[in-house]
């Protein structure tokens, strides 16, 4: 699991190199297109993935103690708190499709080369991060119904601990991708 | 990572640790809204660092685990910080 995991942090490692090159390239488009973003939102949807993640740090806990309907609240918690996350996405992307800020839009090439870079990597590093936690929510919703069935127990326990570190892979990727987009203008 | 399989770490561990996750966000957020011009690149980056230290260690139970893990963590980490500073390295003195 854990060679996975390095796989997935070389791949986001290889769009911060991106990153950082382009913003050493256009530090002014760089620095008043961060300023668009809602620190509010980014906010927001740090504190959702920290709590969620550790949620379902505590389900392993409670498993271990044999814990169940603890176990599945946790879960169930974790997984809310992941859609909390994806709707708030979703407005903050649909806010920026509406003011015609997306890939290939002919209004923001209009504004150069800058701005097309920032949001460019802005729409693919929060998108790829997006389809990550789709797909960690898909995992745990699979891992809960497991526990539900008792296909899980407290001596058995591993695929819960392995789609636990995934979930925590993705805050992890999160808590570099919120300040270089939100924080640094 | 089924080493140990019997450490049970307490919720209130996790807790604890979220509190201080939530705190340094809210921190990070704060001060970056001041302006201090390069320093606020370097403090969102070092309270990043703080923060997914804090998660690998006791989220991901490094801190609990055989030391292999945690030095392939850092391994990969400061091969992508290598390649970062390398590239823009070629950038500044082109």
């Amino acid at each position: 699991m854990w060679l996975f995991l390095f796989t997935e942090m070389l791949l986001f490692g290889g769009l911060f190199v991106v990153y950082s090159v382009y913003r050493f390239r256009n530090p002014v488009a760089f620095h008043l297109a961060a300023q668009e973003l809602s620190v509010t939102i980014g906010t927001i949807n740090t504190i959702i993935l920290l709590t969620s993640s550790a949620m379902i740090a505590m389900s392993i806990t409670a498993l271990q103690t044999k814990n169940k309907k603890l176990t599945l609240f946790l879960l169930g918690i974790t997984i809310l708190l992941g859609l909390a996350f994806l709707v708030n996405k979703y407005f903050e992307w649909g806010g920026h499709i509406k003011e015609h800020i997306y890939p290939g839009s002919s209004i923001l090439a209009l504004r150069g080369q800058g701005d097309v870079l920032f949001f460019g990597l802005y729409f693919f590093m929060t998108g790829l991060h997006a389809l990550h936690i789709i797909i960690g929510l898909i995992f745990i919703a699979i891992i809960t119904a497991k526990i539900f069935r008792n296909k899980i127990t407290f001596n058995n326990y591993v695929l819960l601990e392995n789609s636990g570190l995934y979930w925590h892979l993705v805050d992890l990727i999160w808590i570099f991708l919120y300040p270089l987009f939100y924080l640094i203008t | 990572m089924e080493n140990e399989k019997n450490h049970i770490i307490p919720y209130r561990t996790f807790l604890f640790v979220l509190a201080g996750l939530i705190t340094l966000t809210l921190t990070s957020a704060v001060v970056t809204q001041i302006s201090l011009g390069t320093f606020t690149v370097a403090i969102a980056l070092i309270i990043a660092t703080i923060k997914s230290s804090l998660v690998l260690r006791v989220f991901m139970h490094l801190k609990f685990e055989s030391r292999m893990f945690s030095l392939a963590v850092i391994a990969v980490v400061l091969l992508i910080a290598t390649v970062i500073i390398i590239t823009l390295l070629d950038y500044l003195y082109r």
